[in-house]
């Protein structure tokens, strides 16, 4: 590249304010390295570690002037593409779940603060007032507390057998007082400690599970020893029977063997996948063609009022796009929506837009075309003008009809420069979670599937129905899918690449 | 086309307007649908397009205020439009100046300076600008829940969160941009060179000020990517005083509360704006875009 500019590092003036600056920065990244590290995320407390060794190496030492440019935003796509990318990919490895939500040491402590209140010992209380204070009398045991906050945090305190005290709280008052009451433990005189087992009742708690050792937990109910299950995430005991919630494991391949094995997921997801297909590339011919005709009818030059045609036309595309979706759910709305109200005072028509899947499609085609048409018409505009008007010319003069003209002189001309585009569009629609999630949320469901999967549902929709509205929440399975879709994406992607060097190539050999 | 008998040229003048004509008035159906459900009675269909008894009951539930009915019934805003609009803003401007400045500051350096591999690494960028942030929402629940663990200004439900994943937008851009910088004269930064400028100071006094033009549209462009991003945001946000425009919108239509006229007043009051800077902005938008998408 003859316009790239030596690098020379030239200094002006002091560099120490430029050191203590960077100094500065790497202290804040390194301490929040260490703070991660210490709640138990070194996995994010390794790349503010490594973004610390960047920021120094790149901004300290001056032989590397000419990537300080750079180093901002090739961090910026490792952090925010290319992690949160590779993070999907691993997650797809796990069982991470609605059911293995979270950490070993965190599943124990959610199993071992579960507790059965013991009948027998339930009873009433009351609440006194004690200076700021309170204190908790137990008028059954004839017992008082010492001196409690009753605040946010847990408290403890010790039982003394006392008299009543003079100023007990009203019952209503002392409701208003759980959020403390939930979280504090007396311990009587002979060592038993009660907790807060009802609105009005305190009761000797027995945990449901006592750690027995190292992966160990003893159900109090039945004495039985449940030893904890890395392969699968869970508590089990002999028999192997899960305890939920479980932890998050990696479980190797199994998220994918279930997408391409099981029946219930493969199936579905094949419909889904052919549909995303099929939608994206109606999209694209659909958008292209509305497009390129109105272009073409807005270049004539004997056409009146050009600007103005130009500007309504684009309308659609300068409005937020989940304004307009949103205004289509509305409208295409089977009970109160307009057009069936029009349809059915034209036609008699009703259709059930949103419950009929191929209606449903049909209708999701149109939104998309009145969508995205105008971008299409717009690019269209800019390549029609390169076309040189002569070529045009001579074929007419040879007495070709502008339809023979446009099709064999302008079309060819403008397809190349057009196709980078045209792919970029198909990966955009590909992916349009937005439309989907936004007008129709994939349903009419396909019938008979384990997992969610709608007709109109397409591969993106469907992982996000699949981690953020199933009531299962799996996130591994979405993981394993959305790596599937990654492959598709690289390959289009890929695909886009060739297309623009050609395109670039064909500019860059032309004469200009 | 240049040799054409007057009668045949009047005929395809009548077909091309009527076409458009026609054409118009289906594109337009949506846009004059709306205001008109916005003034009319109730939140469902009354039988009319045109609203017979018109009401500005949703636009005073649009801006927050409370109406009164004439049988002195008083309705209360359902949502809270103008503070969803707010956060829409807030959040787009930050993570629009956030893009910005990281775009423009990689397309220099992409476009003038020298640096070892950068062939390659402008090849991994293109092909890794196709991944769109939605197809690592999982991932990006997972990382701002844990995240959120640590500090809840970090976690689910933030607005920092938000800001810090849209900063994934730069890609897109840095090609807007690096295509305007390979199009200015080499001789200005030569002569700059020459005049001992280093290439921060040829950049921050000869770049930067060129370039406005070119940010500008960026930053227009970026502002309105965010401000009609739905995955992401419905995926981080959750509580209602949090959400942007396009998360909180959806409520209105919901199966069991449909509220077809209140969301008519809210659409036309959030959308106008961003519609009217984008008509204004249309031409240098679109140039940028075509221009972004063909440069390699």
């Amino acid at each position: 590249m003859s316009a790239a500019v030596d690098v020379t590092p030239v200094q002006q003036g002091s560099s120490l304010p430029r050191l203590v600056m960077v100094t500065l920065i790497c202290l804040v990244l390194l301490f929040g390295a260490f703070v991660l590290y210490m709640a138990a995320q070194p996995l994010f407390g390794v790349i503010l570690l490594a973004l610390a060794v960047g920021v120094g190496i790149v901004f300290g030492a001056n032989r590397f002037y000419g990537a300080r440019f750079i180093f901002p935003g090739v961090a910026a796509v490792l952090i925010f593409i290319a992690f949160p990318v590779l993070y999907t990919i691993y997650l797809g490895f796990t069982n991470y779940s609605s059911f293995n939500l979270l950490n070993y040491d965190r599943t124990v402590a959610v199993l071992t603060s579960r507790g059965t209140a013991d009948p027998a010992t339930e009873q009433p209380f009351n609440v006194a007032r004690d200076g700021d204070g309170y204190r908790i009398w137990l008028p059954q045991a004839g017992l008082l507390s010492s001196p409690v906050e009753l605040g946010e945090g847990a408290e403890a305190a010790s039982l003394a057998p006392a008299e009543a005290p003079a100023d007990l709280l009203e019952p209503r008052d002392a409701i208003a007082l759980r959020t403390g009451l939930q979280s504090l433990t007396l311990t009587t005189p002979d060592g038993a400690a009660l907790v807060n087992s009802g609105l009005r009742t305190f009761a000797s708690v027995t945990p449901e599970f006592v750690v027995e050792g190292d992966g160990l937990l003893r159900r109090s109910a039945d004495g039985a020893l449940l030893t904890a299950n890395n392969a699968t995430g869970f508590f089990e005991d002999e028999a192997g029977n899960r305890v939920p919630p479980g932890w998050r494991v990696n479980i190797g391949l199994a998220n994918f063997e279930r997408v391409f094995t099981s029946e219930g997921v493969r199936a579905p997801m094949l419909r889904v996948f052919v549909w995303t297909i099929i939608f994206a590339t109606a999209s694209v011919l659909l958008t292209f063609s509305v497009g390129l005709a109105l272009a073409v009818i807005l270049q004539w030059e004997h056409l009146r009022f050009r600007s103005i045609y130009r500007i309504l036309l684009i309308l659609p595309y300068a409005v937020p796009g989940f304004i307009s979706i949103l205004v289509f759910r509305g409208l295409f709305n089977q009970t109160f929506g307009e057009i069936n109200l029009i349809l059915n005072a034209l036609f008699g028509l009703s259709p059930s837009w949103f419950t009929d899947g191929s209606l449903a499609r049909v209708m999701l085609l149109i939104v998309n075309t009145w969508l995205g048409y105008p971008y299409m018409m717009l690019l269209a505009m800019g390549f029609l003008q390169s076309v040189p008007e002569d070529h045009k010319k001579a074929a007419a003069l040879e007495g070709a009809s502008s339809t023979r003209v446009f099709f064999t002189i302008t079309l060819p001309q403008i397809i190349p420069p057009f196709l980078p585009l045209l792919i970029a569009a198909f990966a955009f629609n590909f992916n349009n979670l937005v439309l989907i999630l936004l007008l129709t949320r994939g349903l009419p469901d396909i019938p008979g599937t384990v997992i969610p999967a709608g007709q109109t549902d397409i591969l993106a929709s469907f992982t996000y129905r699949m981690a953020f509205n199933d009531s299962a929440q799996q996130f591994g399975l979405a993981g394993a899918i959305t790596l599937l879709i990654f492959v598709v994406v690289a390959a289009i992607s890929y695909l886009n690449f060739v297309a623009m060097r050609r395109a670039a190539g064909r500019r860059g050999g032309k004469p200009t | 086309m240049i040799v054409e008998r007057p009668a045949d040229l009047r005929r395809k003048k009548i077909l091309a307007h009527g076409f458009l004509i026609i054409f118009l008035a289906l594109i337009m159906f949506p846009f004059l649908m709306v205001v008109s459900i916005s003034f009319r009675e109730g939140n469902f269909t009354t039988g009319t397009l045109w609203p017979s008894n018109p009401t500005l009951e949703h636009w005073y539930l649009a801006f927050g205020l409370d109406y009164t009915r004439d049988d002195g019934t008083v309705v209360v805003p359902p949502y809270p439009v103008l503070l969803w609009m707010w956060n829409s803003i807030k959040i787009g401007l930050i993570a629009g100046i956030g893009v910005l400045a990281l775009s423009t500051i990689s397309a220099y350096a992409f476009s003038r300076i020298r640096i070892r591999g950068k062939a390659a690494l402008l090849d991994s960028l293109f092909l890794i600008q196709m991944f769109p942030t939605t197809l690592a929402l999982v991932a990006i629940y997972a990382i701002f829940d844990a995240l959120g663990g640590v500090t809840p200004v970090m976690g689910l439900d933030s607005h920092t969160a938000l800001i810090v994943i849209y900063l994934s937008g730069v890609t897109l851009h840095i090609w807007t941009i690096k295509g305007y910088f390979d199009s200015i004269d080499t001789a200005l930064d030569k002569a700059a060179a020459i005049d001992g400028a280093t290439p921060w100071q040829t950049f921050r006094f000869i770049f930067l000020p060129l370039a406005v033009p070119i940010m500008s549209v960026v930053f227009v462009l970026a502002f309105i990517g965010f401000i009609n991003d739905y995955a992401v945001a419905s995926v981080l946000i959750r509580s209602e005083s949090n959400m942007t425009l396009a998360v909180g919108s959806r409520l209105y239509l919901n199966e069991f509360k449909y509220l077809w006229g209140d969301f008519a007043a809210a659409a036309i009051l959030s959308g106008l704006p961003i519609t009217v800077v984008f008509l204004i902005a249309q031409r240098y938008l679109v140039s940028g875009l075509s221009e972004g998408a063909v440069k390699g």
